[in-house]
Order: structure tokens, then sequence, then C-alpha cells
């Protein structure tokens, strides 16, 4: 299996990478992915995560090609 | 219907007129607009500068779909966002959200809906410069779908 990771915002800065590529057949779910392509880092607090553009939580289901993404709470816009 | 991402500086009372002026003149009684702008203070501190950070693809795609949702909720003839990513100063607008419908209900219900949805579920973050530093503001949990 071979999955796009993007991290954004402080979790970028924390993990130190903005994208890898992982291929492992191991991976079934987002939080397997976040364990591999951060070497076993403890999640953040309200860390956020997305496959193809939709959030997801982190027992969602992982296949092959998927992007999956990691930020922290978002602060768009201003009221 | 018009949902975009600005990496430079935009006038929201120039863009209302430009996109208005593509509508058919007679069919809406009214326009809804709400503007965001960077502050210079935020959480007891001056603020000197920010720069906001997104997720190209998905923060498109979620601006586009808000846009969709208030036209199947509401009876407006269209509806418009315009938010910028990239480096910004005190003053500065952020974010342009607006509704025209022939009545001013829907078109106020559909606006506040854009900027609301937008400001805790699009994937936007703000990083701000203050005087002791560099900081991100993450100030809006977000809860996700199932």
């Amino acid at each position: 299996m071979s999955l796009e990771v993007r991290f954004f915002a402080s979790l970028r800065e924390q993990v130190g990478v903005s994208e890898i590529t992982l291929d492992a057949a191991s991976i079934k779910t987002v939080e397997d992915v976040w364990q591999l392509a951060t070497n076993g880092q403890a999640i953040p607090d309200n860390t956020l995560c997305a496959i193809n553009m939709d959030y997801v939580r982190l027992d969602a289901s992982v296949k092959d090609g998927d992007e999956v993404a990691f930020f922290p709470p978002v602060s768009g816009g201003s009221v | 219907m018009s949902a975009e991402l600005r990496g430079e500086a935009f006038e929201p009372t120039t863009e209302l007129q430009a996109f208005e002026a593509r509508l058919d003149a007679g069919k809406y009684g009214a326009c809804v607009s709400f503007v965001g702008s960077m502050r210079d203070f935020n959480a007891g501190d001056d603020v000197s500068a920010m720069s906001l950070e997104h997720y190209p693809k998905m923060t498109l795609q979620f601006l586009e779909t808000i846009c969709e949702e208030a036209k199947s909720r509401w009876d407006i003839l269209d509806c418009l966002i315009i938010h910028r990513y990239g480096d910004l100063q005190p003053s500065d607008p952020i974010v342009l959200t607006a509704a025209w419908s022939a009545h001013r209900h829907e078109a106020f219900e559909a606006c506040r809906y854009l900027i609301e949805e937008l400001k805790t579920r699009a994937p936007f973050w703000k990083k701000e410069t203050t005087e002791s530093g560099e900081r991100w503001v993450h100030d809006a949990p977000s809860t996700p779908d199932s």
C-alpha cells in the first residue's frame, strides 16, 4: 500500500516534515499512518485528520493511493 | 456561486461590485456581506503581522461545498466567498462572504452560514507575530465528521 501523508501548521513543525510517501502493507487506519510517519510520536490532543480532503476520525480505514493529512484545530476567517 | 483563495490583498467593495455586475439586475432585492479583517491585537498582545496557511485542495473544496449548501438551504440568487492566505498586515481584509436574495431574510441567513461554517471548519491556520515572537492561533477546536 502506498499513501501520501501531509502535515500542516504546528504539526508540520513538530513532525519536521510537510509531506512524505509511505509504502507498507501493515497500515490499516489513519492512526497507523500517524505512527509510521512520525516514528511513534504521541498524537497531540485535538489533532484533526482527513482522507482525500474529507474529515475523518483516527480509526478510519485507509486504502492504497489515499492522501492522508494531519493538522491542528483550524483558525480561519475572522469574527 | 464563487469561492476563491487569494494570495494577494483584495478590496472587498470592489469585489462585491464586480460580482454583483454579473447578476441579473432586478432579480435580487438584498445583498448581505461580511468582511473579516486582521486585528492588531489578540489574547492581550499586540500583533504586528500574520501568516495564514491553508491546505489548498481541501480548503477550496470546503469553500465550494458550503456555497452549495447555502444555495440549497436558502432561496438565494447567488453567493460569494473570497479568502486570503499568505502574509497579512493589520487591517488587511482576510475574508469576504456575501449572499444575494429577493428578500433580506435569506441573504442574512446564508451569509451568516457561510462565515460561521468557514470559521469553524475550513482548514486555515494563523501564525501571529507578537513582541515575544511567533505563535500559532488555534482558537476554535473543531469536531470532525465521522
